[in-house]
């Protein structure tokens, strides 16, 4: 099921041509560099993007404008990431978040990571 | 500390109407969105506006907003992008703002608040599965990223927003199964209802949604007929197979920020619930705090772009760069243009809205 | 328009009525004219701005709505492109002995080919009749909303405003 726009009669043809990779769950997934990664899971054919803590309910889209946070993942190891908004970047690292998350570095590393991942650009 | 004459939050129609405005009579003005491009919803209107001539009536939303951003570049108005302005400290003359994970603070003189609004939820058995989102999420999925939420679409709303997005759907190659309301009546304009029903899409009023069904997403839709109580009849229900099903319910303001820089509300149905008191300079109860756009009232990206226009005039004018007369007479002539879009029986009820508001805002103390 | 707001179209009965809807004796006129669907009071006048004819009028309160004036209606189109309800088509009554033609804004993908056999819809969505595609037209001034001629046989001439297009 091709969710692709590729052709609109007033958007016209889509220019875009060269995909990266990113890494969803241990998979590789095809994405344009730059669209939100949520875009990039719906592409795929997923809609499922994390599960809640207690009874892990699915969770996905709501807003997709950054408001709901509805479309959290942990990403590049940072934990609550809204997709909706967040661009992809080659090699990113995305994985399905239960619950609240959790850092996987130390507190020392956690500082680190947060001023050097700029997943908003 | 940075600082500005003026602020602008919001870099959609009303924060770039007020951009301009100010911008032109000689003000230094920062607009700021927490968004990765400016322009709001715009960029997502992707069908022909009505209005006016003066309106740019016949031009896509989105050739607009490059219209605007346009006008905004030749001003030299600065936009910071990716940047959320989370609070307003020295009494009112700081606002303070993160940017890529760093907290700033930029002096400013007058601030305009342009923030726009959020979308209603509406609760039913189901509707946290993936699958369920709003109408202007799908808008945005198709129109601006340009991937379908899904193939086939249940509506429920038959506001000009539920209307629009399902004509769009259709375009971007969706099929929308149905279109429900629980009102007996669309609450759209008819033209919008009309294109749609020529492409055969049902329209099915006093019908509202019982339940989504799917175990991981969404698989189809339960909908039900409703009686003059608004409660399912029972043996009225039918399921449709849909993965797909689209909340339009209405808007309200995102008015987070006047909340808490302390701005007194209304409780205005018609223009979607909680409004920032404003008057017809579109200053709020709090001095040197405007509003502009659907946070100062739920209406149309049109009417957005003048209350634009009229904030940077005013505000403009109390720093001084616009004369006392030069800015009434320009008021006045943006105020002409608004009462024009209120006009017809679709606009006279936010037109009283709107006056209500500047009642109420007579009424009040104006605070520091 | 109680009709319009109970059922989200118009009838064939409540359309010539509107004054935006040319003359039966027009229609009957082997040439264009256009048909102006607007049936509420919206602020909304692009149509009149577009006529180079001097053919549409709503005046100063632009929630009027519009009247043709058929007198002046070349039936050249511009209008169709510029009404943001897609609310206005064209329609030559008596384009053969057999046939009406109607040209309707449509924007969608795939765009019909000259020659296409399409189903002509009525203003349910319910196919009425099957017509042919006799003209594409894309141009710059009709900012991406084409407009498409196809005939219908005569007595429909008023029944169609949109199509389907097949496979």
């Amino acid at each position: 099921m091709d969710l692709r726009v590729k052709n609109h009669p007033i958007l016209g043809k889509d220019e875009r041509e060269e995909m990266v990779t990113i890494e969803v769950d241990g998979k590789a997934v095809s994405a344009y560099e730059g669209e939100p990664i949520a875009v990039a899971l719906l592409a795929s054919g997923r809609r499922v993007l994390r599960r809640t803590r207690k009874r892990k309910e699915p969770r996905g889209v709501f807003c997709a404008i950054g408001q709901c946070t509805d479309c959290i993942m942990t990403v590049n190891g940072v934990p609550n990431i809204r997709t909706c908004v967040t661009p992809v970047e080659k090699r990113m690292k995305v994985e399905t978040q239960e619950g609240l998350g959790r850092w996987k570095e130390s507190k020392r590393t956690k500082r680190k990571i947060s001023s050097s991942v700029d997943v908003r650009r | 500390m940075a600082e500005v004459d003026l602020a602008i939050v919001g870099a959609g129609p009303a924060g770039l109407g007020a951009a301009i405005e100010a911008a032109r009579a000689g003000a230094r003005v920062t607009v700021i969105d927490e968004n990765a491009k400016p322009g709001g919803q715009l960029f997502k209107q992707i069908h022909k506006f009505f209005g006016s001539e003066e309106h740019r009536a016949g031009t896509r939303g989105i050739d607009i907003g490059y219209q605007l951003l346009e006008e905004c570049r030749e001003l030299d108005v600065e936009v910071l992008l990716n940047s959320i302005a989370w609070g307003m400290f020295d009494d009112n003359r700081a606002l303070a703002l993160k940017t890529n994970n760093e907290t700033a603070k930029l002096g400013v003189k007058k601030t305009i608040l342009a923030t726009g609004a959020k979308e209603n939820p509406l609760a039913f058995p189901g509707w946290t599965l993936p699958g369920v989102l709003g109408a202007g999420a799908a808008q945005t999925l198709v129109n601006l990223h340009r991937v379908l939420p899904g193939k086939r679409v249940l509506m429920i709303g038959t506001g000009n927003v539920g209307l629009i997005v399902s004509y769009q759907l259709v375009q971007a190659g969706a099929e929308v199964v149905a279109v429900v309301d629980i009102l007996p009546e669309i609450g759209g304009w008819g033209v919008h209802a009309s294109k749609i029903r020529r492409l055969g899409v049902p329209i099915l009023t006093s019908y509202t949604v019982k339940e989504a069904i799917g175990d991981e997403e969404v698989e189809g839709a339960v909908i039900g007929k409703v009686g003059p109580d608004y409660q399912i009849i029972p043996g009225t229900e039918s399921e449709l197979k849909v993965d797909t099903i689209c909340i339009a319910v209405g808007l309200a303001p995102l008015a987070e920020l006047a909340w808490s820089i302390g701005c007194q509300f209304a409780h205005i149905p018609e223009l979607g619930g909680w409004v920032p008191i404003h008057n017809e300079k579109m200053e709020t109860t709090v001095s040197g705090v405007y509003v502009a756009g659907d946070v100062s009232g739920i209406e149309e990206a049109s009417t957005a772009l003048e209350e634009g226009r009229i904030a940077g005039i005013a505000a403009a004018e109390s720093l001084d760069y616009l004369g006392k007369g030069e800015a009434e007479e320009m008021i006045k002539t943006r105020q002409k243009s608004l009462d024009s879009l209120r006009q017809g029986p679709f606009g006279e009820k936010r037109k009283m809205a709107k006056e209500k508001l500047r009642l109420l805002s007579n009424k009040q103390c104006r605070t520091q | 328009m109680s009709g319009l707001r109970s059922r989200w179209f118009l009838s064939k009965e409540e359309l010539i009525k509107l004054p935006g809807a040319p003359s039966m004796k027009r229609l009957g006129e082997n040439r264009r004219v256009a048909v102006i669907e607007c049936a509420e009071r919206i602020p909304c006048n692009p149509c009149e701005a577009a006529c180079p004819h001097g053919a549409i009028k709503i005046g100063e309160d632009i929630t009027n709505l519009p009247i043709l004036i058929e007198g002046k209606c070349t039936g050249c189109g511009l209008c169709i492109a510029a009404c943001p309800g897609l609310a206005i088509y064209l329609v030559n009554g008596a384009f053969s002995d057999s046939e009406a033609l109607i040209s309707i804004p449509y924007e969608f993908l795939p765009l019909p080919r000259v020659g296409d056999q399409v189903e002509a819809l009525d203003r349910e969505g319910k196919k009425v009749c099957m017509g042919k595609i006799v003209e594409v037209i894309e141009s710059k001034k009709f900012d991406r909303t084409p407009l498409v001629s196809f005939t219908v046989p005569k007595n429909y001439a008023l029944d169609v405003t949109c199509i389907r297009v097949l496979g």
